[in-house]
């Protein structure tokens, strides 16, 4: 059976403690920009907690949306791509081939979400998360694109194993690092074409939401939210 | 009315004396133009170094200052070669001493305007990629992609406008070789490809001509329109917009003829041609100019007014700042270099000089540049989720690079009048020829420098008569 990835961000759960970017980097070797290059856009976080502040003093109130790769179906960036690094696998993954990417930046424009990050420098880690890069993931080098790949390297471990033990993938044997390190459990990745998946359960729930569904990107993370985001009561 | 023995010299004299003679001032100017390039091409040789960091780019302004080099220069490439066909197929005869000056605007326009792709790539060493060849990775480029689409248009516009602009040189190199001696004989007879004036020659000519002349306007409305489609393909709020293929090509058209107008005062200061290009033609181009500026000031109304309308939530997000927020002043500037100061001088008639001209066109160039970093950076800063939103400031590296292209732009040209006489001398003779009592059929006439028979009527007519007839 065909696999259909997709994540659901519970955005009533998610307390924005922002382990899952925490995690994303561990897993992903995602280098470290430092202070004054943070400062200038130049920093890399496949995953980020947005956070939007509603309200005056001295009641704020503030809303987190982690947002990531949407791996969206109908991807703008995918098109663009004069080299087809950025490549839509059969699996419906939104992959970047870092081999293919010559650093044209045109999918870093046409993406609505922001999720593409350019390599403006070869990458570095501070001393000692060098000692920590996961050897299932490459490394990326300056002058191309990078972005969130749903973990690609656990979904290709977790299948390679099912597929020598001869049975299919059981719900619950792998998840993405940023899922499996959330403290709330507000994000949830799955397979949305297995019906019995705890997304495909979410998915049906009628606080189910796509973030900018008006782009028609048709995305594959569904975010869930009570209500409406104005005119809510606090 | 026709020329005798002594206005053929003294044309030729005219025209051909920056290839004989180099004053000193040249090999300055050439120095000082070729130090800038040097340190520009240093200036990429540091950012391919160290990284592409040293740019200002970031996320999410992953284009800025080399994307709008970019549509800028291919924008000028747009002066000769259109100008030049539309004038060639209108038969306009004033367009004589003006076409090539043009055509070579467009030449290396386009190669300075294609080296920005290159110099933008976080991998250029890499941009072969883009060529559709036979490779051990079995695959292309993808055919989806805009920039694949630009790639075959300008590497189509290139051949075509080199080629348009070498056809009617041969007969002037010809001209050359003639009156040459020593190593420009021998250079010239290569180039020249040995022309020899026969009928046979001149009515092949004359129908290349023809073809290159009907064939490049489509050619150079698609490129324009091309480039207009990278931005217009995506969906950023603000470019993506039905109207940026025509708005772009009337801007290229616009900055184009503006350069022209530059260039053409220029030459006619350095090299004395004021008999040549005259008053006439400043004030026929900036007719041309003066609508093209209106042409602009509608598409930009037609572009602002519908979105404003619109009010759709994420343009507006960008619109605003455009119009008073950080990006107003160069908002404001831009439409007073490209609307209000070349409206003021061009529709009046007694500011319409060559003084007159440049000062619009001067003023044009710097609002084009502008208007082109207008449509593309506040977009990207700007799209839809405000969490990622960001600003970018031009760095070192961009701000050099970006002067070593007019400077390289500056040194080509000074090169090429080196080496072929700026004005179409045999376009010039036919022309005069063309006035004649008795038309001669241009297929039937031979190499221009043989026609120094006095004239049947007896009639004499220096360069100066010449150039009233142009008028």
């Amino acid at each position: 059976m065909d696999h259909k990835w997709s994540m659901v961000v519970d955005l009533d759960r998610c307390t924005g403690c922002e382990a899952c970017v925490v995690a994303c980097r561990a897993e992903n070797n995602v280098p470290t920009a430092g202070e004054d290059e943070a400062a200038r856009g130049r920093v890399i976080h496949w995953i980020r907690v947005e956070r939007y502040w509603e309200g005056e003093f001295p009641n704020p109130r503030v809303r987190f949306r982690p947002v990531l790769c949407q791996q969206c179906d109908a991807a703008p960036c995918e098109p663009v791509c004069p080299t087809y690094a950025s490549y839509h696998t059969p699996e419906g993954l939104n992959a970047q081939i870092y081999n293919r990417c010559i650093g044209t930046r045109y999918c870093g424009n046409a993406c609505p979400y922001t999720v593409r990050y350019f390599n403006f420098f070869n990458p570095v880690w501070d001393k000692p998360l060098h000692l920590q890069l996961n050897p299932d993931v490459s490394i990326r080098q300056v002058g191309i694109m990078e972005k969130c790949t749903f973990c690609v390297q656990r979904i290709k471990a977790a299948e390679i194993q099912a597929k020598a033990e001869k049975r299919d993938l059981i719900e619950g044997e792998f998840t993405t690092a940023c899922a499996q390190a959330c403290p709330p459990k507000a994000l949830v990745f799955g397979d949305l074409n297995d019906p019995q998946s705890e997304v495909s359960r979410l998915n049906r729930s009628n606080r189910a939401t796509k973030l900018l569904e008006e782009v028609g990107t048709r995305p594959s993370v569904t975010y869930l939210e009570r209500g409406t985001w104005r005119g809510e009561k606090t | 009315m026709v020329m005798n023995r002594d206005d053929i010299a003294r044309l030729n004299e005219d025209l051909l004396r920056p290839l004989f003679r180099t004053s000193g001032r040249f090999y300055w100017a050439a120095l000082i133009l070729a130090l800038i390039v040097i340190v520009a091409l240093a200036a990429w040789g540091y950012q391919l170094w160290a990284g592409f960091g040293v740019a200002g780019l970031n996320r999410p302004v992953y284009w800025a200052f080399y994307i709008t080099n970019f549509v800028f220069w291919i924008g000028i490439s747009h002066a000769g070669t259109l100008i030049s066909a539309i004038l060639r197929l209108a038969n306009a005869r004033w367009r004589r001493p003006v076409t090539r000056c043009a055509e070579v605007i467009t030449v290396f326009a386009l190669m300075i305007g294609a080296s920005f792709p290159v110099i933008h790539l976080g991998r250029p060493w890499l941009a072969f990629w883009l060529f559709p060849y036979p490779s051990e990775r079995r695959i292309w480029p993808n055919f989806r992609s805009p920039l694949v689409w630009d790639f075959f248009a300008i590497t189509t516009y290139l051949t075509g406008s080199t080629t348009f602009l070498l056809l009617p040189i041969i007969p002037d190199w010809a001209l050359v070789r003639d009156k040459a001696k020593g190593w420009r004989r021998k250079l010239y007879s290569v180039l020249a490809l040995g022309w020899r004036g026969t009928p046979r020659q001149w009515s092949r000519l004359e129908t290349a001509m023809h073809i290159m002349a009907v064939a490049i306007i489509p050619v150079a409305v698609s490129v324009h329109t091309i480039v207009s489609w990278d931005f217009a393909m995506a969906p950023v709020p603000m470019w993506h917009s039905t109207v940026f293929g025509p708005y772009f090509v009337a801007g290229a058209i616009f900055s184009g003829i503006a350069a022209l107008i530059l260039a053409m005062a220029i030459l006619r200061k350095v090299l004395h041609l004021e008999d040549y290009l005259t008053p006439l033609h400043f004030d026929n181009l900036g007719k041309l100019l003066l609508m093209m500026s209106l042409f602009w000031l509608y598409f930009i109304v037609a572009e602002r007014l519908t979105v404003w309308y619109g009010n759709e939530t994420s343009e507006m997000a960008v619109y605003w700042p455009t119009q008073r927020g950080p990006f107003a002043p160069l908002y404001w500037t831009m439409i007073g270099c490209n609307f209000l100061v070349p409206f003021i001088i061009l529709s009046i008639k007694q500011l319409r000089t060559v003084a007159g001209t440049v000062v619009a066109s001067s003023t044009i160039v710097v609002g084009m540049w502008i208007e082109r970093f207008l449509i593309i950076v506040p977009p990207l800063e700007r799209k839809y989720l405000p969490f990622a939103w960001g600003t970018y400031h031009p760095r070192p590296v961009e701000i050099i690079i970006t002067a070593g292209t007019f400077a390289a732009m500056a040194l080509l040209y000074l090169l090429f009048v080196k080496f072929v006489p700026i004005i179409s001398i045999w376009e010039l003779k036919a022309g005069v020829r063309q006035e004649s009592v008795v038309p001669i059929p241009a297929s039937l006439l031979r190499a221009p420098d043989l026609i120094e028979s006095p004239s049947p009527s007896g009639l004499t007519r220096g360069p100066a008569g010449f150039s009233r007839e142009v008028s």
